[in-house]
């Protein structure tokens, strides 16, 4: 295991984050922030309450989740894309790294980077509601694997995408709108039950509504199932990525 | 000489169907600077590219320092730096940090000191800390051999180091590369200005449309293939060759004024004494002579030709 050249791939990708700190952390904490001032506020005039926690408190698992799953595909789709399109890539092919060791320093700076920027949000949002974490380390354990297991789906993106619009996709038609219906600013259970019924079909149900629970023990659907299905995910990831290593996929002409 | 690279029986064809090398087959020596000719689209950075890793080979395996480079690519990448055709840098990156990088890449410890040398070796030391991207177009690609360099590679190969570096820092980068050569690194590298091949080179490899069609010492290569020409400079001009000389295969010019005699450096007789007993004999005189070397360039030229036909 050349640990030096995961280090370095990782220190490199971390100080490429330094550079933009602006775009990188003030931009999602300010988006987050304002998402408490108008929903929070807008609706939580409303609905004062779900399920015993108040309005606020409630979406606060579910923006840091959004925050998180939007992060890692974006930062570590671009980290890999960007050195296919300069060129740069060349150095780490021509280099002694396996492709495990490549994946470790990437996605490995791309979820910490996820879990910095969640922490951050948090602390954000305590000053706005009350946030009350029930189980700390399951809450750190959701926050970890769902960054790990986006940023290798961020991953898989940056090694396919052909162009800068191709990067964009499949954040835009896929992961924002299925954040966006998983279930961040209402209950499953004030739903009809058909919709019901089809809002579990989405993944990421799954994975706020776990998050959830590491807060206030209220979930959805169960957290062994949301756990379960954690583990898929990033498994299906690793998979996916153990394939396109070995065959050289657009990597190697 | 040991080989510290075989290539043996490499093909390579891209996705685009195109077959870029075909069977090339190639032995490089530990210790010698080998220069590899070919005109633009022979394959050349493909050839380069397979050793290094960066591209697979469709057919052939290749040995680096005793080390197949797919099943122990470790061992085998861990003896080569690359230094690219293209410029392809991390230009919001400082140049201290992406030598450190490069270096780290490797799996090897930092060693400032020796980073420090190489910047300095390649007059890069007072841009250590400037981003790349406001370096010049010479500076980067010296900036590109200190990257190569950084993990103290045995092997290095450099394609087209010299392209768009003017003549003094040229120069300078011969004197890197003598150098590292006397170090006892083997340099492998391609370039379109053959004379720099014929000044540093040891031994000369021609790839011509995806396969070698010739790899021979460079002193032999002249030796065998060079030819010298005799020029006279007539003290009056003539309008024809006089009788008694048509033997000789002489070339009269345009203007009459010179005598262009060839002949081979390889055969024993040159035919020069032969020539100047018939020259007296036909009265002609000249006011000066001198003999010219075909260069390796025209060596090249001629292979090229030939190979098009
Ligand atoms: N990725 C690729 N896909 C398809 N064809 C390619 C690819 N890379 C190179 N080729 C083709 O392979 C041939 C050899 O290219 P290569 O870059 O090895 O030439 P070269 O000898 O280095 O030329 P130059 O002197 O211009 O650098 C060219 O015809 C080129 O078009
Ligand atoms: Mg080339």
């Amino acid at each position: 295991m050349n640990i030096v050249a995961v280090r370095a791939l990782f220190a490199f990708e971390m100080s490429r984050w330094r550079r933009t700190l602006m775009q990188s952390v003030i931009s999602p904490v300010l988006s987050t922030s304002l998402y408490f001032v108008v929903f929070g506020a807008a609706i939580g005039s409303r609905i004062s309450e779900v399920e015993g926690v108040s309005y606020g408190a409630f979406i606060v698992p579910g923006l840091i989740m959004m925050l998180i799953l939007a992060q890692s595909t974006a930062n570590a789709s671009f980290g890999i894309y960007f050195p296919r399109f300069t060129g740069t890539i060349y150095e780490i092919l021509s280099a002694p790294v396996s492709a495990l060791e490549i994946v470790l320093g990437y996605v490995g700076a791309a979820a910490t980077k996820s879990v910095i920027l969640g922490l951050i949000v948090l602390v954000t949002a305590s000053f706005f509601v009350e946030v009350r974490i029930a189980h700390p380390f399951w809450m750190l354990a959701f926050l970890l694997l769902t960054s790990i297991a986006f940023s290798l789906l961020g991953f898989i993106v940056g090694l396919w995408a052909e162009g800068f619009e191709k990067l964009q996709l499949i954040p835009l038609l896929i992961i924002t709108p299925l954040s966006f219906l998983g279930g961040t600013f209402y209950s499953l259970n004030m739903l009809p039950p058909f919709w019901k019924t089809v809002t579990l079909l989405n993944p990421i149900v799954y994975l706020i509504s776990g998050f959830r629970w590491s807060f206030y023990e209220i979930s959805d659907v169960s957290v062994g199932v949301s756990l379960l299905m954690t583990l898929v995910f990033l498994l299906v990831c690793l998979a996916v990525i153990w394939l396109i290593f070995k065959t050289g996929y657009r990597l190697k002409a | 000489m040991p080989a510290i690279i075989s290539v043996i029986d490499v093909s390579k064809t891209y996705a685009s169907g195109f077959t870029a090398l075909h069977g090339v087959d190639l032995d490089i020596n530990e210790g010698e600077i080998f220069a590899l000719l070919g005109p633009n689209g022979a394959g050349k950075t493909t050839l380069i590219n397979i050793i290094c890793g960066i591209v697979n080979a469709s057919f052939g395996s290749v040995s680096v320092a005793g080390h197949d480079n797919v099943t122990e690519f470790r061992a085998a990448r861990s003896a080569i730096g690359l230094v690219p055709q293209e410029l392809t840098l991390d230009m919001f990156e400082s140049v201290w940090a992406t030598v450190n990088f490069s270096r780290g890449l490797f799996g090897k410890p930092k060693n400032h000191a020796y980073v420090e040398k190489i910047l300095r070796q390649l007059s890069l030391w007072d841009k250590k800390d400037s981003r790349i991207l406001s370096l010049s177009g010479g500076m980067k690609r010296r900036l590109l051999i200190a990257k190569a360099l950084a993990h103290e590679p045995r092997i290095l190969f450099l394609d087209e180091p010299t392209a768009g570096v003017d003549v003094e820092l040229r120069r300078g980068m011969w004197d890197v590369i003598s150098g590292m050569r006397a170090d006892g690194v083997t340099i492998i590298l391609t370039t379109h200005y053959i004379e720099e091949a014929e000044l540093m080179a040891d031994r000369v490899g021609v790839i011509l449309k995806g396969g070698i069609v010739l790899v021979e010492r460079k002193d032999e290569l002249m030796r065998k293939l060079g030819r010298k020409m005799l020029v006279l400079d007539l003290q009056s001009p003539l309008v024809t060759l006089p009788a008694g000389l048509d033997a000789h295969n002489l070339v009269l010019s345009p203007d009459g004024k010179h005598l262009t005699y060839t002949f081979d450096t390889k055969s024993e007789r040159t035919g020069i004494t032969a020539l100047l007993n018939d020259l007296r004999s036909a009265g002609v005189t000249f006011s000066d002579l001198r003999t010219e070397e075909s260069s390796l360039e025209d060596i090249f030229v001629d292979l090229v030709k030939k190979a098009a036909q």
